[in-house]
């Protein structure tokens, strides 16, 4: 993103944490506070209206403005006024979960929609959002808790933050809170004991708190680096022979189909996409001569895969060709590929008579190329 | 598999173990408020922990404090017990003595890194966190990124800043908790009485701390990570999977192992993450073949790496074993020009491994 651009933007703000009650809202209001306090105008977009005692006597003393009441299947629901919080242009607003999604009939889906409206206005916006929305953590969040979550951010949009702050508390304070009823209303305790908060899931994804936020931190350090026109030496102490940032810049090539496994090495490409710095495209290839000759469910999930790279900031290619591992091998071979992202679809039987399945194939053929052969996550390894 | 590849504790774990053992005897935990730098707010934050446990009825009781104090960690201060530190002509230290005496359940040590003055019991102030625990009194206690014995060089490298009392990183590791208290760097130094800049990293000196915050972030991931892993082995549940990018690179004497190993450094460095080379040695490797991968193996453990070599008769169970106990995320693999009868009675090994693990990304490399 140019940096003219940057500066005319709003800058975005974002309270990480690893699960419901580790006290974002919480830092964020006693954040907005203390910027008050020093004549900055700040005001509350939106808060959740079930937010905790304690959270609500943070909010004592800001501005907050009314909410969207919106009357959806008989039931009343609120949301971020946006138009509202536009027509007041306060220099900071602060709203609450990020992931959350609009109830239907909203101007737009996703909160973090509405966000990028305020941003555009050169608001300021502070929010909060739990690791486990983070869009390309997905299938990991799934393969460590057993959970899938709906509710994703695109990484890009993260990433846009300026600053990331990590709300950190030990899991045991967490459950203590818990079940204390600090967090949810008594009956939902219980179903949370058995979802996120069980065993060692909290653990696992304060983990992942710590390491998003840290991975967030060397950006901003990057992004810094970049504007000043200078290389900092970096902090990781393995670096063989100085080499390593002199290699040609990988380019990883995602294959797409209309298998669902498909969304699941999207995410992935683009993770490590993004850590090695590469550039990530996606492509399609059809046996036909045309795309539209598809049958409809079929050419249905591949556009529905082809947007969701798109979203996720991925180019995509749509190619013809009657064979189609030799087709992706090519392309990849014509557009300096380093990497190729296939997903590794259980062997059916048919295909293991045959001899092969798919990603085999492409191993087979790309013998001069890397292949990365991405796991199926909601299994666990050796299980 | 030999037998020296079984999954052995790390010193850290019998560490955590043996206090975990004998702290549990009186249910006494060590707890350490973590921060990349002064002003962050560690002392506030653990100050207002132990309001907090006072007030739902747990006896906490102060033993030391830091000597410069905010107004706000002086409003604290004033709802919570404290025991007069010692005042010696060389500094301050813990009435040891009369916390012993007075036997709260919880005691607040802060900071945890000083250097006591000499003719007292300890040299150290985290020996008598240590003496405290064994006696059953629980701790709250505070470090800075730089008084951690593995980072202090780091740090000051980042700031130019030093120190000569450290704490070691293993007393971190054995810790019952550890929390980071994170907060950005513009707002870190406007506590400290700088001028408050706008959200995101602004200058040089913002941009140094920054460097120290992610240490801070990605040190207590490890901390939480091993405190995982304890846990896992426990309560004898499946190993977690997924919360840290762990690369395992295999390479034989005929695939391209210097490419792989410099691409597993890479991917080390731009994930923070570990790495694993597993040299897979078959009985037919002559001797200058095994000397060229003994080198390789030298120079991924100069980078940090650890190696390992594996003799097995079955390769692929050997390496999918290998991946599961280290919690492997992705597995790098060569096409080898090395094909033996073994293979083509079986097929070609890649395309064995690659359907014989599950969970774990495969990376295959050109030959």
């Amino acid at each position: 993103m140019p940096a003219a651009e940057d500066t005319q933007r709003g800058k975005l703000k974002v309270y990480l944490g690893y699960a419901a009650g580790v006290g974002k809202t919480f830092q964020m209001l006693a954040d907005g506070k203390a910027a008050a306090q020093r004549g900055i105008d700040v005001v509350v977009a939106y808060f959740e209206p079930h937010t905790r005692p304690d959270t609500i006597a943070q909010i004592q003393g800001l501005n907050v403005l009314p909410h969207r009441k919106v009357v959806y299947r008989g039931r009343t629901f609120e949301e971020m006024d946006t138009d509202a919080v536009l027509r007041r242009e306060p220099q900071i607003a602060l709203l609450d979960e990020l992931a959350h999604t609009n109830i239907p009939g909203s101007k737009r889906t996703k909160r973090w929609e509405d966000v990028q409206i305020l941003l555009d206005a050169r608001i300021e916006v502070w929010t909060t959002m739990n690791v486990q929305h983070i869009e390309s953590l997905n299938d990991q969040i799934w393969q460590i808790t057993g959970i899938q979550v709906r509710e994703t951010v695109p990484d890009w949009v993260v990433r846009q933050a300026a600053e990331i702050v990590a709300v950190d508390v030990t899991p045991e304070a967490l459950l203590n809170r818990l079940k204390r009823g600090a967090i949810y209303k008594p009956e939902m305790v219980q179903k949370a004991l058995e979802g996120f908060f069980k065993g060692s899931n909290l653990g696992a994804l304060r983990e992942l708190t710590l390491r998003q936020a840290a991975h967030e931190v060397d950006l901003q350090q990057s992004a810094y680096d970049e504007t000043r026109g200078f290389q900092v030496p970096r902090i990781a102490e393995s670096r063989p022979g100085g080499e390593a940032d002199n290699q040609p810049k990988e380019r990883i090539l995602i294959h797409i189909t209309a298998d669902p496994s498909t969304a699941m090495i999207i995410r992935r490409g683009r993770r490590v996409a993004d850590y090695l710095h590469a550039d990530c495209t996606a492509l399609f290839v059809h046996r036909g001569a045309e795309m539209s000759q598809l049958p409809a469910k079929e050419r249905e999930a591949v556009e529905k895969h082809l947007r969701f790279a798109r979203g996720l900031q991925i180019e995509t290619r749509i190619v013809g060709g009657s064979d189609v591992a030799k087709t992706v091998v090519e392309f990849a071979r014509r557009h300096q590929v380093t990497q190729i992202f296939v997903a590794h679809s259980q062997t059916r039987l048919r295909e293991r008579l045959r001899g092969r399945n798919f990603a085999e194939n492409i191993v087979r053929l790309a013998q001069d190329l890397q292949v990365t052969v991405v796991a199926d996550r909601s299994r666990r390894p050796g299980s | 598999m030999r037998a020296s590849d079984l999954p052995k504790p790390s010193p850290e774990r019998l560490l955590k173990q043996v206090q975990a053992e004998e702290n549990k005897r009186w249910g006494a935990r060590l707890k350490i408020f973590l921060g990349y730098a002064p002003g962050v707010g560690k002392s506030y934050r653990m100050l207002d922990e132990a309001r907090r446990r006072r007030e739902r009825g747990e006896d906490v009781v102060v033993g030391s404090v830091q000597g410069q104090q905010s107004e706000e960690v002086q409003a604290l201060l004033r709802k919570l017990e404290l025991i007069e530190p010692l005042q010696t002509p060389s500094g301050q230290a813990m009435d040891l003595d009369a916390m012993l005496r007075r036997a709260p359940q919880v005691c607040v040590v802060d900071p945890l890194a000083a250097q006591n003055p000499p003719g007292g019991r300890n040299p150290h102030r985290w020996q008598d966190v240590q003496e405290l625990l064994r006696n059953g009194i629980s701790v709250l206690t505070s470090v800075n990124l730089l008084h951690v014995e593995e980072y202090r060089e780091k740090v000051q490298v980042i700031t130019g800043k030093q120190t000569t009392e450290t704490i070691p990183k293993s007393f971190l590791l054995a810790a019952d908790d550890i929390v980071i208290v994170d907060v950005p760097p513009d707002l870190c130094l406007w506590r400290l009485g700088e001028k408050l800049t706008p959200t995101g990293i602004s200058n040089s000196q913002e941009r140094q701390l920054s460097e120290l915050r992610e240490l801070a972030l990605l040190l207590t991931a490890e901390v939480v990570d091993a405190q995982l892993e304890s846990y896992v082995h426990t309560h004898g549940i499946e190993p977690v999977f997924g919360t840290h990018e762990r690369f395992l690179v295999c390479v034989t004497p005929g695939c391209n192992a210097r490419a792989m190993i410099e691409s597993g450094m890479r991917n080390k460095e731009r994930f923070q993450g570990e790495l694993y080379v597993v040299y897979m040695r078959r009985p037919d490797v002559t001797d200058d073949e095994n000397a060229a991968m003994e080198s390789y193996l030298e120079s991924a453990r100069e980078a940090g790496a650890t190696t390992e070599v594996l003799e097995s008769d079955g390769p692929i169970e050997a390496i999918t074993e290998f991946a599961r106990e280290k919690r492997i995320t992705q597995i790098f693999v060569g096409h080898g020009s090395d094909e033996n009868w073994r293979d083509r009675l079986f097929g070609d090994p890649v395309l064995r491994l690659i359907r014989a693990t599950e969970g774990i990304d495969v990376r295959v490399f050109p030959g």
